[in-house]
C-alpha cells in the first residue's frame, strides 16, 4: 500500500517545539519562525535535554549557551591546574564531569568542536603555561616544578614542555633571560 | 567570549609567489574560519601596517629571507611599536640551528617554523601553528612567554 501525504513543515515544527518544551516544563512563548522566548531560567540539564530531543527532529538551537559551557570547562581546567596545590588524583574525566554535571563524552565533544583542540591537549597546554610561569619566577627548581604539576619526573615534564613549545625548559629560560637583558639595556 | 565565529585574521609576507600560493591553499583546509592577506615582501607589509587605520592580524607569518626588508627587520620594527603588541609573529626559515631559533625568539617572535619541503607537511605545520596560536588568543594565555618551534 502506498500513501500520499501532504504536510506543512512550519506547523509540524511548532507542534514539536510545543510538545518538547511542555514535556520539560519550560515556560515559553513561540515568536516568529525560528525564535522562542524562554520566560524563566532553565537549568543546564534541562537545556541539554531539550537540545538533544530537538536535534532528533532536525531542530537545532543556535545560541551562546555552548560558548558559556566551553568557558566553564576552561575555567574548571584552569582551576584544577592552578588552584589546587596538587592536581586531582582521580581521573580528570571524572573530575570534570562531576564538576560540570555532564557526561564526559558530551563535554569532550563540545569542547573539541569549539576550541579546535581536545580537553587532554588543553590541560597539557595549561600545565605547561603554569610551568613557564614557575620557571620565570625562578623560585622553584625543575624537579620541584615537576612534582608540583604532578609529573612523574623532570624528564616527563621536559618532554611535554618540548611537545608544546618545541623548546627545552633550559632553552626557554635562556630566551627569557636574554629578552630581559635586552629590555634592561634599552632602559 | 571569543568563539570560532570570529574569523581569524592571518597575514603572510613572502617574496616567493609560489610559496604564497601554497600557503593560501594550505590555509583553505583549516576548519577555523579565517581571512588571509598576503604581501609580496617586507616593505609591502610594513607600508600597510604603519597606516594608522590598518587592520591588524591575529597572526603574521614572515619569511626570513626577503629583499629590501628581511623578516628579521620587520620583526624588529613590529616589536618596537606597542600598537602591534598583540600580533603573534611566526618566522619562516630554512635554518633549524638552535642559535637561529634562539635569536629569533629573543628578537620577539612567538613561532619559529623550519620551512617544510613538501606540501602535506606544510599543511600540517600551518594547522598546528594556527591552532596553538588560537589557544593563546582565546584562552588568555601569556603572549610574553608564547614560543612555539616546529
Amino acid at each position: 500500500m502506498k500513501l500520499y501525504i501532504k504536510y506543512d513543515g512550519i506547523v509540524a515544527c511548532r507542534v514539536i517545539l510545543q510538545e518538547q518544551l511542555e514535556r520539560l516544563e519550560v515556560k515559553y512563548q513561540l515568536l516568529d519562525l525560528g525564535e522562542i522566548e524562554i520566560s524563566e531560567e532553565v537549568t543546564e540539564e534541562t537545556f541539554a535535554e531539550l537540545q538533544e530531543s530537538l536535534n532528533k527532529y532536525g531542530i537545532f538551537i543556535l545560541n551562546n549557551q555552548k560558548s558559556q559551557l566551553i568557558q566553564r570547562i576552561k575555567d574548571a581546567i584552569v582551576e584544577m591546574v592552578y588552584e589546587k596545590d596538587k592536581l586531582p588524583t582521580t581521573t580528570i574525566s571524572h573530575y570534570l564531569s562531576e564538576k560540570l554535571n555532564f557526561s564526559y563524552g558530551y563535554i569532550a565533544n563540545i569542547f573539541s568542536e569549539y576550541t579546535f583542540t581536545s580537553i587532554e591537549n588543553f590541560i597539557i597546554i595549561q600545565k605547561i603555561e603554569r610551568a613557564k610561569k614557575l620557571i620565570v619566577e625562578e623560585e622553584l627548581t625543575l624537579t620541584e616544578i615537576s612534582y608540583k604539576l604532578n609529573y612523574s619526573s623532570v624528564a616527563h615534564l621536559s618532554s611535554q614542555f618540548k611537545k608544546v613549545t618545541g623548546l627545552t625548559p633550559s632553552m626557554f629560560k635562556r630566551i627569557i633571560d636574554k629578552r630581559r637583558l635586552l629590555v634592561n639595556q634599552v632602559e | 567570549m571569543i568563539t570560532h565565529k570570529d574569523p581569524i585574521q592571518i597575514f603572510l609576507a613572502d617574496d616567493d609567489e609560489d610559496d604564497r600560493n601554497f600557503f593560501s591553499e594550505a590555509i583553505t583546509e583549516l576548519k577555523m574560519e579565517n581571512r588571509v592577506t598576503t604581501f609580496k615582501d617586507g616593505k609591502d607589509l610594513m607600508d600597510y601596517l604603519e597606516k594608522p587605520d590598518s587592520r591588524l592580524p591575529h597572526i603574521l607569518f614572515l619569511d626570513l629571507n626577503m629583499p629590501c626588508k628581511t623578516g628579521f627587520d620587520c620583526l624588529k620594527e613590529i616589536r618596537a611599536n606597542s600598537r602591534f603588541k598583540d600580533i603573534s609573529i611566526a618566522i619562516y626559515s630554512t635554518s633549524s640551528s638552535e642559535k637561529d631559533i634562539e635569536e629569533t625568539f629573543v628578537g620577539g617572535a612567538n613561532i619559529y617554523i623550519k620551512k617544510p619541503n613538501d606540501f602535506s607537511k606544510l599543511k600540517k605545520v600551518i594547522k598546528d601553528v594556527v591552532n596553538i596560536n588560537w589557544q593563546f588568543h582565546s584562552s588568555g594565555l601569556n603572549k610574553e612567554t608564547f614560543f612555539f618551534s616546529i
